[in-house]
This record gives C-alpha cells, sequence and structure tokens, in this order.
C-alpha cells in the first residue's frame, strides 16, 4: 500500500481535507476527489494549459503539480470564479456574448488566465490579452473570439 | 521530467518548503539568487531588474505566467535544456553555482556545469543551493537576449544574450557574449574579449557576429538543420550586440 499524506488545501473557499497519494497530481485531486470537473486534463505535461487554476492567486498549471504540494494553500478553480449566487461572471458571460467557445476545452484554462490578467491590468491591449493566454492551446483555433471576449470583459468591468 | 514520463523517480524529495534555497541577496560586488526563488519573483523584483537587468530580459522569453509562477531560476539551470534561457543568462553572466551536500558547499561555474543536454556536473548527492552573479557596476552598460523560436513562449531555436559596458568615451571596457542551440548553450569569451578597447561599431559587431556563427557547432533536429542554426547564431549575436551598445550609449 502507498502511504498516503493529510492535506487541508483551500478549494474555491472551502477547506478540504484529505489523505492523498503523493504522486497525484493537483489536477486529479481537483477532478476526481473535489469532483471540480470544470477544470481540464489536456496534455498533461504543461504545455496546453486546459488544466490552469489560481494557486495562491496566481495562475498555475495544476497538471505540473503534486496535490500535496497544495497543502496550507489555496487554489480556485473556474467553479470558484462565478458569481456567489452561481451565476456566470462578468468574464465568464462575455465569453458566451462572443461566442469565446466552440468545443469548450480550453474555456476553463482561457478563463483563469485571463482572470487572472484583468485582476493585474484592468484595460489591456489585445496584444497583453494574446501575451496573457499565450500559454493556451485552443484546437478549435477559435482565438479571436476568445481575445474578444476578455476585451468585453474588461470594457464592462471599467 | 515526471509529467513526460521520462522519469520516474523512487523517492521525491520537495524541496519548496526549503527556506534558505529562497534568499535574494544583492551585494555590492555580487547578486545571490536562491535556486527555488521563482522566475516570476525575479521578473518583479525591481532592485533585480537594476541590477541584474539581463535576466529579467531572458525571463520574457520563458514560457508562460502559468509555469513561470512555480518556475524556479535553480530547476531551470539544473534541467539544463540547451534551448533554455536561464542557463545561457547564467554563461552569459558567468554566474558561479553553489553546489551543497552534507559535507559543505563547492563551487562550480555555470560555464563549466553544462555537458550535454540535460546532462550536468552535478553529483547524485549534490543540490544547487543558490546562484551567484557578479554584479557590472560601470555606469554605461547595456544588455540583451534575443531568440528565434515557432512561437513566442516556445523553445527556442537559438537564443542568443549580450552584455557590454562603456567608458566615458565610449569604448568598451568589458563585454559578455553567449548563445545557446543544441548541444549546449556557450559563453564566447575569446569573441567578447576581442571587443573589448574597441568603439563597438558596426564593422567590429559584424566581424564578431561572423565569428560566433563559425564558432557554434549545433546539433539539428527537425526544427532545423545545423547549417541554419550556425545562421541564426550569427543573425542574433549581430542582434544582441547592437541593442546592448546602443542601450549602454543610452539611444533607448
Amino acid at each position: 500500500m502507498e502511504k498516503k499524506h493529510a492535506v487541508a488545501i483551500e478549494v474555491n473557499g472551502k477547506i478540504l481535507r484529505a489523505e492523498l497519494p503523493a504522486r497525484l497530481t493537483l489536477v486529479d485531486f481537483l477532478r476526481d476527489e473535489a469532483r471540480l470537473t470544470g477544470t481540464h486534463v489536456g496534455c498533461e505535461h504543461g504545455i496546453c494549459g486546459a488544466c490552469s487554476v489560481l494557486f495562491d492567486a496566481q495562475p498555475i498549471r495544476s497538471c505540473l503539480m503534486f496535490a500535496w504540494q497544495a497543502d496550507g494553500h489555496r487554489v480556485t478553480t473556474v467553479e470558484g470564479l462565478a458569481n456567489a449566487d452561481g451565476s456566470p461572471s462578468v468574464l465568464q458571460d462575455s465569453f458566451c456574448e462572443t461566442h469565446g467557445l466552440q468545443c469548450g476545452y480550453c474555456t476553463p484554462g482561457m478563463i483563469v488566465a485571463a482572470h487572472a490578467l484583468l485582476e493585474e491590468n484592468r484595460a489591456p491591449s489585445e496584444a497583453e490579452v494574446r501575451a496573457a493566454i499565450a500559454g493556451n492551446l485552443c484546437r478549435c483555433t477559435g482565438y479571436q473570439q476568445i481575445v474578444d471576449a476578455v476585451l468585453l470583459a474588461a470594457s464592462r468591468k471599467k | 521530467m515526471m509529467a513526460m514520463r521520462l522519469a520516474r523517480p523512487a523517492f521525491l524529495i520537495d524541496i519548496n518548503g526549503a527556506a534558505d534555497l529562497q534568499g535574494i541577496e544583492v551585494a555590492a560586488e555580487t547578486i545571490t539568487l536562491g535556486a527555488a526563488v521563482r522566475q516570476r519573483q525575479i521578473e518583479r523584483d525591481a532592485s533585480l531588474a537594476a541590477r541584474l537587468p539581463l535576466l529579467g530580459k531572458a525571463l520574457r522569453w520563458v514560457g508562460h505566467a502559468q509555469t513561470r509562477n512555480r518556475g524556479t531560476l535553480g530547476g531551470s539551470i539544473v534541467h539544463a535544456d540547451p534551448s533554455a534561457e536561464l542557463p545561457l543568462a547564467a554563461c552569459v553572466l558567468d554566474a558561479t553555482l553553489l553546489l551543497r551536500d552534507t559535507t559543505g558547499e563547492t563551487e562550480m561555474p555555470a560555464r563549466e556545469f553544462m555537458l550535454a543536454p540535460m546532462v550536468v556536473a552535478i553529483a547524485p548527492e549534490q543540490c544547487l543551493a543558490a546562484i551567484r552573479f557578479p554584479a557590472w557596476t560601470e555606469a554605461r552598460s547595456g544588455c540583451a537576449f534575443d531568440e528565434v523560436s515557432l512561437r513566442h513562449g516556445d523553445f527556442a531555436i537559438v537564443g542568443a544574450a549580450a552584455q557590454l559596458a562603456l567608458d566615458a568615451s565610449g569604448k568598451c571596457v568589458r563585454a559578455s557574449l553567449g548563445t545557446s542551440s543544441a548541444p549546449i548553450p556557450q559563453a564566447h569569451a575569446k569573441i567578447a574579449q576581442r571587443l573589448v578597447g574597441t568603439a563597438l561599431d558596426d564593422a567590429t559587431i559584424a566581424d564578431a557576429a561572423a565569428d560566433v556563427a563559425r564558432a557554434v557547432e549545433p546539433d539539428a533536429d527537425l526544427h532545423g538543420s545545423a547549417d541554419y542554426r550556425r545562421h541564426l547564431a550569427g543573425v542574433l549575436a549581430k542582434r544582441v550586440l547592437v541593442a546592448a551598445r546602443d542601450e549602454a550609449r543610452g539611444r533607448r
């Protein structure tokens, strides 16, 4: 039997306690243990960005760290970016408005990356938006509408 | 390495919690960064931007915000991807690596650390503890980092970095130059030394860049032949030397 490690991780404002094997990745913990399937598993080696979450408010790849390394830290997934009543945030709604998704696989990662950008820069240029989502792959290649969504969200938040 | 299924070590030791790997010490002659200092932290540190500007310029090419938030300086150097920006910057700046084991600390020049792609001169029982950079204190200095990759944030096909210092008359008093492409990043110390004492006019820089193209022995892969990489090394060497010189002259 593999040894398990006790952790307490704050996920979307709630402390989750679990006993986890050392090699369980953070994204597998979020999806399989915390049942938060908004965060997607794409390439599983740090290239595609689908698994992006906020770790202590900074965007990271949750496939590139082990869940127990988040012990004592704060994780926010795409579910945690919605409004308190569960309705879509301004940014999330902007993705709907501009048709900023086709298959939707990259969308949670795009929203996390864009959220982190807008937290630091309330009025980004198109180039700044493109740089912020450069680490997120959209295999539908729908980048233009994604950029439009982020710019729309920035203008709505003014 | 584990995510790529290239390694499955029997034991895992997390060094993220080791406080003595996280220090940033800015002294008069040297700047010492703990191996576990995050790339994003270096990027956002104003004193490092002022004292060690080449590192910040190199980081603009490193991955994405999501990877730089977790990625460390020491991790990049010991991983030793031949196209990585931070190992090249460490070579160009002639950094010293502090390697620690249970018996104490040994020092090794970054320029001797990388042996082959992802192969470094570290013993199994050693851990990279810190990286010490010499501070350039010349009043007029400039630096530049440039690379060619398929997309921004991708691995570089070839990268180049330079740092130059001038005296009051505009003559070069200190020069450092390097290029990266497989098998390992290279500091072109002799070529850089020949720039010292010159006025760094365009012809001198073009000669040095041509020397760089002759000095590199790049590997070929599906992204480019050895000849293409040799050509890029020359082009990029010229670009970074011109940009560093112009910054030192105060043109931008």
